[in-house]
């Protein structure tokens, strides 16, 4: 036998595999070097979304960077919106009303439950549990239908203003979210039946793509595939933003970060996020959502109108954009993927000098050769999955 | 002599009719409406002639007026005479395996026996399994063909995983061949004319074997590594198109439908109803005159073979639609550790059992 395998000719096989591919949704290549079914190499090739995000931000007042963010994680643009206005009131020194605090929690949480959900879902539907991947994308159609009640829009949300937000919670949101939450819940119990316990699943999914705790951090890990290998670090618990400090919730963390527990600290997630809302919604004080400062935040259409000190602010806020003092800042959320850093630049006029975000999805898809080595094909999809890139965050 | 041929083009007309008119066509609707009922959706409603859509069931028709009018596309570098071969030989075993499948008993018809089966043969089972083994050449010839990397590694994939599942599937039975003493697939079902004597009851671990094989064997989902979409995009027919990438998924759909009859006609009592005897159900069709209860007994039992069929055909698209999908190597795993060694412990326990009566 070992003679026959010494004369037997063999080689390699070198596979594209993406960017249009099944499994490469968020448009990526692997260039995958395989003996069989093994992977010997593999090289991972990005940027077939680069866009010139941070490019345009230098162009546009700081205002009309949102629009933008929406565009970065395209599954939780909500997070990016608040991210961003963060970051820029972190910058000018302000902070929004508590009202607005509130919102904005519960628009972030809103948008992370429908990110896990779509990522989980996702995992589904590649090992083929397309039932699965159906239950889940139903929940996040009726997660979208809240997000499109608070804000008009599904996916491109544009909702966050500097220094506020686009209008208040709609008449009956609070109905609305207690009959979602309840639907949400049960078609978790279905896909925790289709998918927890189910030996198939398991056994795609336990032991791959694991990695120890201070390889993760090496290779720079947040969010949930960091918490998978049993770190509790969450951007909302380690430096509290917003009123998350005044939430009960929990992180949940794995142990051997494989596939499986990010998996399963996903899945909890989705229950504690609904936990925040829910809380969020009970405790939800009256008040302004908008700051009263009308060099930064437009003043109501109805003073703009009637008003010529309004008009004037309106007038220059628009044309020249609102003007941080010069200096630059960095300011992290807890996204859906990890930690999403913005770090922007002003030198005092109406346009960002530096808008440079800090993807979660990064690090963690620069990590896919290590995790994949080694492995077999298949597994490329489960692995692929739970890293969840995403394309526009990624690649900018 | 006239009868007999009579007789014979009238048998094949019918299960041809029934597998390629009936069952491919409205098994692609099957699986459309299943999988929406358990998904929460709609499913197929769309295709239409003058308006009424009769649920989805014209999505068929306009199926295949569309691969009708497709581009059929061989790949530069392909071997054309390989890739045009290879759904063929993958679609005329698919469709010629269902002569060797009683569909009813044996019936005195105006002083003429007529025998359900198109080809009555002594190595019936044998039959089955040599034309299942044939489909593996097309497949395995289509992924190597078609030139393409994916194409190469799903054929690779299906031929490792089709000849060793033929292996556990080939000693699973062994058991029913030991407790009925025959290959002749109209003899096995004639011995099921008890309920208590169906095959289920007598090799209920071989039925479970033979199920999980015979699915393996069609490599549908949870087995379905040869074509897994977000592997291999489609894996061994990643590059066809039009009417030859619709030879191969009816192949696929008619694998569905011979593999429940050949589960009905080993483990659920052939064409038999439960506690009915042949005997009994002649003398409930008194009524009709001699001949008159032997067409009326041939209906129902045909009724019933195909009612069964229908219920594996149901079980298997539930199984589809619920389970995600093995690694390629846990899949070889089940069989070689686990299926295989069930299987030959199943065949020692049928053969004591049967030596000790």
């Amino acid at each position: 036998m070992s003679d026959l395998m010494k004369d037997l000719h063999t080689e390699h096989m070198v596979i594209n595999m993406g960017p249009s591919h099944p499994v490469t949704h968020g448009t990526v290549k692997f260039l995958v070097t395989l003996d069989g079914e093994n992977i010997v190499d593999m090289k991972v090739d990005i940027g077939y979304l680069h866009r010139g995000f941070e490019k345009m931000c230098e162009s546009g007042t700081w205002q009309q960077v949102i629009p933008y963010t929406d565009r970065l994680n395209y599954v939780s643009p909500l997070i990016n919106n608040v991210g961003y206005a963060l970051a820029v009131e972190k910058l000018i020194g302000i902070e929004v009303p508590e009202r607005c605090q509130y919102l904005r929690v519960i628009a972030c949480e809103l948008s992370r439950i429908a990110d896990h959900l779509t990522n989980v879902a996702a995992g589904g539907l590649e090992l083929g549990a397309f039932t699965a991947f159906l239950y889940f994308v139903e929940a996040r159609e009726l997660v979208w239908d809240l997000i499109e009640m608070l804000c008009g829009a599904r996916v491109t949300v544009n909702f966050v203003r500097i220094g506020g937000l686009k209008n208040d919670l709609p008449q009956g949101f609070q109905d609305k979210t207690r009959a979602v939450f309840k639907e949400c819940r049960r078609l978790w119990n279905d896909v925790d039946k289709l998918l927890t316990k189910n030996r198939i699943f398991i056994d795609r999914v336990r032991n791959v793509g694991d990695i120890s705790a201070e390889e993760a951090i090496a290779y720079g890990f947040t969010g949930p595939c960091l918490r998978a290998c049993g770190i509790p670090y969450d951007v909302r618990k380690a430096q509290p933003y917003l009123v998350y400090d005044r939430m009960d919730f929990e992180v949940p963390i794995g142990e051997t970060g494989d596939n499986f527990d990010k998996y399963l600290v996903r899945m909890e997630e989705i229950q504690q996020s609904m936990k925040i809302v829910e809380q969020a919604l009970s405790q939800l004080p009256d008040g302004p959502i908008n700051l009263d400062l009308p060099q930064y935040r437009m003043q109501p259409k109805e003073d703009i109108y009637h008003r010529i000190d309004s008009l004037i602010f309106h007038f220059k806020t628009v044309i020249d954009g609102i003007k941080p003092p010069p200096g630059e800042v960095y300011f992290a959320v807890e996204g859906a993927n990890g930690e999403l850093g913005f770090y922007l630049v002003s030198d005092g006029s109406g346009k960002p000098y530096k808008c440079r975000v800090r993807p979660p999805c990064f690090p963690l898809t620069a990590a896919m050769p290590r995790l994949m080595k080694g492995r077999l094909i298949a597994d490329i999809v489960p692995t692929f999955d739970m890293i969840n890139m995403i394309g526009g965050e990624c690649d900018r | 002599m006239v009868a007999d041929l009579i007789e014979s083009i009238a048998k094949i007309v019918f299960v041809f009719s029934v597998n390629l008119g009936f069952f491919a066509p409205v098994l692609g609707w099957v699986e459309r409406k299943q999988s929406a009922v358990m998904q929460d959706r709609i499913g197929a409603n769309r295709a239409d002639i003058f308006g009424f859509t009769a649920i989805g069931l014209f999505h068929s028709l306009a199926d295949a007026l569309k691969v009708l009018t497709k581009e059929d596309f061989i790949p530069t570098g392909a071997n054309r005479f390989f890739h045009t071969l290879a759904p063929f030989i993958c679609l005329v075993p698919a469709i010629s395996t269902f002569v060797v499948i009683p569909f009813g008993g044996r019936y005195e018809l105006f002083g003429h026996q007529v025998n359900l089966v198109i080809a009555d043969l002594d190595v019936g089972i044998l039959f089955v399994f040599a034309l299942a083994s044939l489909a593996t050449y097309g497949v395995v010839l289509a992924g190597w063909s078609s030139r393409s990397n994916w194409s190469l590694l799903g054929g690779l994939r299906a031929s490792a995983q089709m000849l060793s599942y033929e292996v556990a599937m080939g000693l699973t039975i062994i058991g029913v061949l030991i407790v009925y003493g025959s290959l002749r697939l109209t003899e096995i079902g004639a011995l099921q004319e008890n309920f208590f004597h169906w095959g289920i009851f007598l090799q209920p671990l071989g039925f479970v074997l033979f199920l999980t094989c015979a699915i393996a064997e069609n490599k549908r989902v949870p087995f379905d590594m040869p074509e897994a979409e977000s592997e291999l995009v489609a894996g061994y027919f990643t590059e066809y198109s039009g009417l030859k990438f619709v030879m191969f998924w009816m192949a696929e759909f008619l694998e569905i439908v011979t593999i429940s009859g050949i589960v009905t006609s080993l483990f659920f009592g052939a064409w038999h109803l439960p506690f009915v005897s042949d005997q009994e159900l002649l003398s409930l069709f008194q009524f009709a005159g001699p001949n008159g209860a032997a067409l009326l007994a041939m209906l129902v039992n045909v009724a019933t073979f195909f009612a069964k069929v229908i219920f594996f055909i149901w079980l298997q698209m539930t199984i589809r639609w619920t389970l995600p999908r093995f690694r390629y190597d846990q899949v070889m795993r089940l069989c070689w550790k686990m299926l295989l060694p069930l299987s030959l412990i199943n065949i020692l326990i049928t053969g004591l059992v049967v030596l000790v009566l």
